[in-house]
């Protein structure tokens, strides 16, 4: 595999560093809520994190990624600052979307990071758009978006799919299948099961991964993001994955065993590329241990952050609502 | 007085639907995980188990397929309740509300009834941002056609959906998810409420507020207060929206000479627009004092806690706009 072939030890360990940030982020972010530090929902991707990273890797910083409301670690794959986004979880003002979008609602420009999208399958159709205007401006860019199967249920998924494919637009879309729509299991949301059949229907190339596996996220993303920039059309991959944790924090998981989610903690995609790295020696236990500290410091700086942050005055309530500076 | 019983918000609305499930074969429950997870809020909870798959119908995330199912279904025989979980991903529907339960009677010279139920919750305070907590009453009151109802109060939790269950024309009705865990005293006997007046919730003569939803307890707990200062309100819940019972507050207005409108709607073209209307065309000179609305800051609902209380009427609020309209 392309991939594991070309894995240099210093890109082996900045992905194993994502993995282990996005991880023990959102367990940081758990325990803040239950101290009613973060509010509202939340949305945790715990055991999904090789498909973000493993798409995001492919990018260029000028490409454009479009999120769902279980988007932190997507933003943290993205370079997004951990404590502008632990800020915006508090609501802090120094938070990445001002704290005005808490969890939901992950917004960096710089970064080309657009959300951060609440209404499920709503962000599909930007995402053609986006690709859109790429071409027209004939900008060399690419568009990914990230989405749940569940979201592939929605009119709005059929349309953007056949608006990109029919005015061939440079969009990647990335399912998450993480076989559950809160409740609802795929089998009880989809006729036809294989979510990668939906795109072929609308003429766009599309594949399926095992999402629980890095190497082989990485080398079908690769594959995708090269194709969608050379031929300038969109691709569907459906990352085939599982959430750890309850849908957001008012879940009782009524809807499924807990040996099932037991059986597919088995397959937790960071012990599996760490030992992957241990034995190609790509790192070494010493590496292993240094990276537990970088990680502690940074997740603690990013609370740091968030607790020294200030709420936004009052008075400042109806800003944002239309452009402050209608000229520019 | 009869016996009370003391219930929580959601389990009158459970009591509410088990009655309505239990009376009639022909009604069942339709949305997205109103099953196996339990409804979004646990409104549903075990009502699967009680009456089955066919009646309690879990669907994929396809609002404008299932609404306008649940619209077709009654056009052929059966009474459904359609669950949309929020009034946020209301849009997606509403075309079919708008287009089809709105007009069939009328387009096919009053040969079609569309008895069809849809409930959604609604309204703001969980810290759920922007995209998760409208106030979307006024669109649907626009719209001739349909009737809208608001539950504001607990009686009406548990019975408004059975005499709506009755009607031949398509029913709107709004629920609240922050009231979900309030208790309170009703009836033992309490059953079916109607769906055709507002109804004075407490009498008073010095001015009316005229108020629905969320606004029913917050005014109630502003009379209060106010009574303790010598001021005697009287609070109006107005609970259809469409078609507005104006008797009911043309009157009251006419014996207090002073109104003040209370919604946590966005200010403008909302549901008080058109209640102070037809105070002007049919009260105008009932009038002591210009008649005033509060409603909700125009702005998308900000995440923390500060802004988003400063973004809709407290109760405090509306203590203060009665004191400055009373003693200006
Ligand atoms: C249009 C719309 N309908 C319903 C919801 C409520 N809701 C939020 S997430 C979700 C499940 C989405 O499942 P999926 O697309 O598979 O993504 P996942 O949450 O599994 O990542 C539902 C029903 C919503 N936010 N938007």
């Amino acid at each position: 595999m392309e991939t594991k072939d070309k894995l240099s030890a210093e890109k082996a360990e900045k992905l194993l560093y994502q993995l282990l940030l996005m991880r023990k982020f959102e367990e940081k972010s758990a325990e803040l809520y239950t101290k009613e530090k973060i509010r509202g929902f939340l949305h945790l991707y715990i055991g999904e994190e090789a498909v973000a990273t493993g798409v995001i890797q492919a990018l260029k910083p000028e490409d454009n990624v479009l999120g769902t409301y279980r988007e932190h670690a997507h933003a943290l794959a993205r370079d997004v600052d951990a404590g502008a986004i632990m800020a915006e979880m508090y609501g802090k003002q120094e938070g990445c979307s001002r704290g005005r979008g808490g969890s939901m609602h992950i917004f960096d420009k710089e970064k080309n990071f657009f959300g951060g999208s609440a209404i499920v399958g709503g962000h599909l159709p930007l995402a053609t758009g986006m690709a859109l205007a790429s071409k027209k401006l004939k900008k060399d860019n690419i568009t990914v978006c990230f989405f749940g199967e569940g979201a592939a249920a929605e009119g709005i998924f059929h349309e953007a799919l056949n608006l990109a494919s029919l005015w061939k637009v440079p969009v990647l879309f990335v399912c998450e299948n993480n076989l559950y729509a809160m409740g609802t299991a795929l089998r009880f949301s989809h006729a036809v099961q294989e979510i990668e059949k939906k795109g072929q229907a609308y003429g766009i190339e599309s594949k399926a991964v095992d999402g629980m596996d890095l190497l082989k996220v990485m080398a079908a993303a690769n594959k995708a993001v090269e194709q969608v920039r050379n031929s300038g059309e969109p691709y569907l991959l459906v990352c085939n994955t599982y959430r750890f944790r309850a849908h957001s924090m008012f879940d009782a998981e009524l809807y499924r065993k807990k040996s099932e989610v037991e059986k597919w903690k088995k397959r937790d995609p960071i012990p599996k590329f760490r030992k992957y790295l241990l034995k190609e020696n790509l790192i070494s236990e010493t590496q292993l241990q240094e990276m537990e500290e970088r990680l502690e410091t940074e997740i603690q700086k990013a609370v740091d952050f968030a607790e020294a942050g200030t709420w936004e005055a009052k008075e400042e309530l109806t800003r944002f609502v239309y452009s402050e500076n209608p000229e520019s | 007085m009869s016996e009370t019983i003391k219930i929580t918000y959601r389990e009158a609305l459970k009591a509410g639907i088990r009655e309505a499930l239990f009376n009639d074969e022909r009604v069942f429950l339709m949305g997205e995980d109103v099953g196996r997870y339990g409804g979004a809020f646990a409104v549903s909870k075990g009502l699967l188990e009680e009456f089955g798959e066919d009646r309690i119908m879990d669907v994929p995330l396809s609002e404008a397929g299932f609404v306008g199912a649940g619209i077709g279904a009654s056009l052929a025989g059966l009474k459904p309740i359609v669950e949309v979980m929020t009034v946020n991903f209301a849009m997606l529907p509403m075309d079919q509300i708008a287009n089809n339960a709105a007009t069939l009677l009328h387009m096919s010279g009053g040969q079609l009834n569309v008895p069809v139920v849809i409930r959604m919750s609604a309204g703001i305070g969980k810290q759920l941002a922007a995209q998760h907590s409208h106030s979307w009453e006024p669109l649907f009151a626009h719209i001739p056609g349909l009737i809208v109802v608001s539950v504001g109060t607990h009686e009406d939790a548990r019975g408004m959906l059975s005499t709506a269950l009755n009607s031949p024309d398509p029913v709107i009705i709004f629920e609240y998810t922050s009231m979900l865990n309030m208790e309170a005293e009703i009836p033992a006997d309490s059953g079916p409420t109607d769906i055709s007046r507002a109804k004075i919730r407490r009498e008073g003569k010095d001015i009316s507020i005229i108020t629905y939803g969320i606004g029913v307890y917050k005014a109630l707990e502003a009379a209060k207060r106010l009574s303790e200062q010598g001021i005697d309100a009287e609070v109006i819940d107005l609970r259809v929206l469409r078609p507005l019972d104006e008797d009911c507050f043309i009157k009251s207005v006419s014996k207090t000479h002073r109104a003040l409108l209370v919604e946590e709607a966005w200010s403008t073209i909302n549901v008080s627009s058109e209640v102070s209307a037809r105070i002007m065309e049919k009260a105008f000179y009932e009038l002591d004092a210009p008649v005033k609305r509060l409603g909700g800051i125009e702005v998308p609902i900000p995440y923390p806690l500060h802004l988003e209380n400063a973004s809709v009427p407290q109760v405090e609020d509306i203590e203060n706009a009665v004191i400055k309209i009373l003693r200006p």
